[in-house]
Order: C-alpha cells, then structure tokens, then sequence
C-alpha cells in the first residue's frame, strides 16, 4: 500500500504525465500560484517550467479553444478550472468544437484535451459553486466524462484522460480531495469506462459515483451489520457508462439503488435506471429507486442545506424502505459532532 | 515576367477559381443534390487569396461559415470540398460536415466552423503550439465584422498579445451579420481595426476588394510576425454580393439597397484585378476564365459521379482510437 490524498494522487497523475511526455502542458487560472488548485498543481511549475505550466487569463471560453488549437498540432493541454460553474462560460468551444471536431471532419483530427472542473458542496458554495452538472457533459456526445471517487483511480484515471486521444472531462469532488487510499506509483492507469465493484452482495445493487461513493460504503458497511449485503458498484466513467456489471448484479439482486450527486431531472441515475428497466426489466423483483439532489439550486444558509444534500442516512433509509425493513439511518451513521456541511475537520472553508 | 507578376498571376487565378466555384454553386443549388446550407463569397475573393498568397502549406489557417474562399486559397482540394457539399463519401469530412465544415491538413486549412467567432481562439492555440514547438510558421483566422462583437475575440487577443503568439487576425469587414447592419451592431464612426489596437495589437486597415494591397499588408503583417513582434490585426473592407445564406441575390428584401450593391459591384475584386492590376487583354482573361472552368468543371464531377457514404457511417467516428 502506498497512501496518499486524492489531491496528490491528481498532483502525480500531471507530474507523471509531463515527465514522459514533453507534449503535455497545464494550465488554468491560479495552476502555479501558492494554494495550486487545492495543492493539485503545487510545485509543477517548477517542475517543468514555465513554458509547460502557467496560469492564464480569466477567459474560460478562448482558453478551451486556445487548448483545442494547441492540441490540434500535438500538444495535450490539461486546463483546470477551481469550480465547474465557471467553466460553463467555456460550453461553446468544449460543445461545438472539442466534442464534434473528430466527427465532423470525418475523422481527420483529433482534439486530446484533458478539463479538469472541481464540484464544491456544502459551507455555503451554494447557487453557483456547487452545481453537479455532470450529467450534461454526458449528454454531449464526442465527450469522455469522469468521476473517480478514490486516491488511486483519480491518478489512474487523469493519466488515462490526459493520454486519451480524445477531449475528457476529469470532475474532482470538493469533499474527495483529502480522501486517503492506495495510489501506485509511477505511470499507473485506470481505464476509461470501466466501472470498479466495490462491495460484494446479493440483497441489492447500489450503483454510485464519485462523492455519493464515499456515503454510500459508509451505508453499505452499517447495512451489513443489519444483515443487510449490499453489491456497490462504482461507476467512475459516466460516460460511457460500465453497463456490464450493472446488468450481472440486477440479475442477482433483483433490486436497483441509482446514487448521483445531481439534481433528479435528466440524471445519471435515471439514465441508469432507464437502461436496466429497458434490458433486464425481468431481472427486476420491484421498481428501481433513486438518490438524488431535488431539482432546485442548492441554497447557501446551512439551516437550508441541512436536509437538502443526500447522505449515508438516506441511502440506509431507501434500502431499509426497499427491503421491508425499519432501519433509521439516523441511528446507525455516528457522526460524532462534524456539522452537515463540511467533510471532515481538515476542512476550514472558505472553499 | 517579374517575380511580382508571378504572384498577382498566382493570386488572380486563386480569386478566379473561387469566383467560378461559387458561380456553380448558384447554378446547381436549385437541383436540389447540394442540401446544406452555403455561405458564398462572391466579392470577397480577394481578402482569401491575397493572404493565402503570404501562407505555406505549413503555416494553419482557420475558417467561418463562409470558408469556401479560404479553403481555395489556401490550397485546399476543390475535389474534395465539392464532394464535402454534395455530402458524398469523397468529401474532406466524408459528408459528416458539408459547406461550413471543410478541411485539408495536408496544405494547412485546420477547419472551418459555423458558430460566430469560435475558431478565433482555436487559431490562437496554434500558436502557441506553435511557440512551444518552436517552429517558424504561424497561425490565421479569418472571420467578420460580427465576431468583433463576440467576447471570445477580445479574450483571444489579449492571450494571443500576452504571450506574444505568432497569430495574424483577419477581419473581413463586409458590413453585415446576416441582415444586421453594421449600423445597428455597433457605435457610430467606431473604426475597428483603430479600437482593436487598444488591446495591445497593431492593427491596420485596408481595402480587402484590391488583392495586391491585400497581399502586400498580410506579406508585411506576416514578416513582422516572423520576425516575432507579435501577433498582428488587419481589417480589410469588402461586400457579400449574394444572400447571407444561399445561391440568389437578396437586395429585393429590403435590409440594403440596390444603390449600396451596384457601387460595390463595381468594385469587383476580380475585375479590378483584371483590368486594373494585371491588364490583361480580353483573350487573356478568357484563357484564364476557361482554365479555371476546367478544374471547377472536372471538380463538380467528381462530386457528382462519387458514391454517397454508407447509412451506417453516421454511427461511426465519434472518437479518435
């Protein structure tokens, strides 16, 4: 085991990549200042100079062109942007340009950029630094989109972006970035659209992604001390989805649990819950269910958010409801005194 | 024959191709093989091949809706784009892009794209591939008098200013967006190549319907670039003859006069050329009309006589291996 936090397993995954390729180039707005995106792009810089590694201008649209251009001649630019929301100012370039450029040339070139966009949640991100708009990269086709919700399939995973030939959407979770797990080292890859089974069980499936994973093993751990064995697939790429051991797992549960950290309408979880109705409604022994966000903004106050973001309470709570139990998930999650809306006690805002 | 007549030779027969080109366009579009819509350059034939004139095939240019005129100049394969316009399997894109979505890396044309603007920061990108290869050629967009008005521009120059990219912005300024007057778009006696110079830009201005003034400002924009003074802005006037979208003549409408498009026809870039730049006798200009005929003629075959892509290629190509 090699333990290391998701925001220097993003770090090594950049410094990996740019040591063994000269072509690779990081850039986005505060990439070398003294923070570095949350320390992801702390000392690389340094590392591989100026030329490589830069900051740039607050212009989210022309920057995305800037990286499709550069990586039409060879170049692989991995942009970062510190909340997705901004990066919606760029949907021209990455919708128009970067998910059809391939297509709509018939082939001819391509475009290999890496967007790394971050999700915030709770002390007060609020409207607009907090969206989960994952689903709508998603519905863009030309575009590869991922969620890893461990250390080691964040390096893994970016380093499989960032030499992917194509453009992908790399979305990091706030709350994800001082996680702990195994990250290998060196040149390690975790393929795109390969799903990760996390839990073995045969009472229902639970499919997640990204942050709702880490509420979701937090779930299944107290569920199986109710004797309760839950399958916890994660899905990592949501686009294209690992439809595979979705499948193989309704067959021998027979129930379906969607996780998304988005909101309800035109969700992952949907798209997940439409799929396994269409293909393997016999499989099904009742109607599938969903966690998501209500479709509203998220609001700042934290008397507003506190029973607006789902958590492992709410997924005991379906489960128990889907199984014909009466668990409470209130009283089986100890949170011991960390107020709602922050990960842990490492974090001290302000975002 | 002097060097200089060589190449205003070479830029004539560019417009000239062009022209013809979109001539048959105008004349084929009613029998309803060309489905797509086609933005056509007749009158703007100059600006394309006077700046093209300054390229190589290493040097990258990006494009508009209207990209037929860039494409020809640069070099790009008439073969190909005809076929691309008759959305047959032969075409630069394989039928997947059509009139606004050509291509030809093979001489340098990078792409062309329908969205107001957006190829603007593309080119720039180039360029900084460009800086970070440390190669000697450069980057060119081209695009309206409309993309001013897109942020995206001013964003693209200033990246493209501060980092001294070896990129030459081409504004063809033809006065109208669709049926949008200049007049309604932007201020009064606004110059724009005079406001773009405050981003930190030299910019200068010209008149896009005379291919030698076109050819000797991009060839002086072009050698500052290499030199690396930066990157470089020029405006150059013009007018669209036909419909903002189409084969037909649309003055009828309303949204200009018949006044304003007859002073500028007699403006004709490539008449000018003929009668005034190169002189050429009437049997000189027919041998010219009648040779470009041929290739556009040859072209319009290929189109025609070309396969159409299989139904099931729709579903292919979406990513790169």
């Amino acid at each position: 085991m090699r333990i290391k936090k998701y925001f220097e397993a993003i770090n090594e995954a950049i410094s990996t990549a740019m040591e063994i390729d000269k072509s690779v180039i990081c850039y986005g707005l505060g990439v070398p200042d003294p923070k570095g995106v949350f320390g992801t792009t702390l000392g690389l810089q340094e590392k591989f100079g100026k030329e490589r590694v830069f900051d740039m201008p607050t212009s989210e649209n022309a920057m995305t062109g800037v990286a499709i251009g550069a990586s039409l001649n060879g170049i692989r630019p991995v942009v970062v942007h510190q909340r997705l929301d901004f990066f919606l100012l760029a949907m021209d370039q990455l919708v128009n340009n970067a998910a059809k450029w391939h297509y709509m040339f018939g082939g001819q070139s391509s475009v290999p950029i890496t967007i790394r966009l971050i999700i915030g949640r709770g002390w007060g991100q609020g409207p607009t630094h907090s969206q989960n708009l994952q689903a709508i990269f998603a519905h863009i086709p030309g575009l590869k989109v991922v969620m890893p919700a461990t250390a080691g399939d964040a390096k893994g995973l970016l380093l499989s972006s960032i030499f992917d030939n194509n453009p992908v959407i790399f979305l990091e979770h706030r709350w994800l970035h001082n996680l702990e797990g195994d990250v290998p080292k060196g040149n390690y890859r975790i393929p795109i659209g390969k799903a990760n089974h996390l839990n073995r069980g045969s009472d229902i499936t639970i499919v997640s992604l990204s942050y709702m994973t880490i509420e979701a093993l937090h779930a299944v751990e107290a569920l199986e001390k109710k004797g309760i064995s839950c399958d916890l697939i994660d899905l990592r790429t949501i686009k294209p989805i690992d439809f595979d051991p979705i499948v193989t797992s309704v067959k021998k549960t027979g129930r379906l649990l969607a996780l998304d950290t988005g909101v309800r309408t035109g969700s992952i979880a949907g798209e997940i819950i439409a799929k396994v109705s269409i293909e393997s409604f016999d499989s099904l022994i009742q109607s599938p269910e969903r966690i998501t966000l209500p479709d509203f903004p998220t609001p700042t106050s934290s008397v507003l958010t506190r029973g607006f973001y789902r958590r492992a309470e709410n997924i005991i709570d379906v489960v128990s409801n889907m199984l014909g139990r009466n668990l409470v998930g209130n009283k089986l999650i100890d949170r011991g005194n960390l107020p709602h809306d922050v990960p842990g006690e490492w974090f001290k805002g302000p975002f | 024959m002097t060097d200089d007549l060589k190449i205003l030779e070479n830029l004539y027969e560019r417009m000239l191709k062009i022209r013809i080109t979109e001539e048959t366009i105008t004349e084929k579009y009613s029998e309803w093989e060309i489905r797509c819509p086609t933005h056509l350059s007749i009158g703007q034939e100059a600006i394309a091949s006077g700046v093209c004139g300054n390229l190589t095939n290493k040097d990258f240019v990006l494009s508009t809706h209207r990209c037929h005129a860039h494409y020809l100049a640069k070099g790009g394969n008439i073969n190909k784009m005809i076929a691309e316009i008759y959305g047959k399997v032969t075409g630069c894109s394989a039928g997947k892009g059509g009139s606004m979505h050509l291509i030809d890396t093979s001489v340098g044309f990078m792409g062309s794209t329908a969205i107001v603007g957006n190829t603007i920061p593309i080119a720039v990108g180039l360029a900084l591939s460009i800086q970070l290869k440390g190669t000697n050629n450069i980057s060119c967009v081209f695009f309206g008098d409309g993309a001013i008005e897109e942020g995206v521009f001013y964003e693209s120059v200033n990246f493209a200013v501060l980092k001294n990219l070896p990129v030459l912005f081409i504004c063809e300024n033809n006065l109208y967006s669709v049926y949008s007057p200049l007049g309604v778009r932007q201020p009064a006696n606004r110059k724009i190549h005079e406001m773009v110079k405050a981003l930190g830009i030299e910019a200068t201005s010209g008149n896009g319907n005379n291919v030698s003034e076109v050819h000797k400002m991009t060839n002086n924009a072009v050698e500052k670039i290499k030199a690396g003074n930066g990157p470089q802005f020029i405006e150059f006037s013009t007018y669209r003859w036909l419909e903002h979208c189409g084969p037909n003549f649309d003055n009828d409408i309303g949204y200009r006069t018949e006044k304003e498009f007859k002073d500028w026809k007699e403006k004709d870039p490539v008449q000018f050329c003929e009668n005034e730049i190169l002189n050429l006798t009437d049997n000189e200009v027919k041998k010219y009309h009648n040779d470009a005929q041929t290739i556009v003629k040859a072209a319009f075959e290929f189109a025609k006589n070309s396969p159409f892509p299989d139904p099931d290629e729709a579903h292919t190509g979406l990513f790169a291996d």
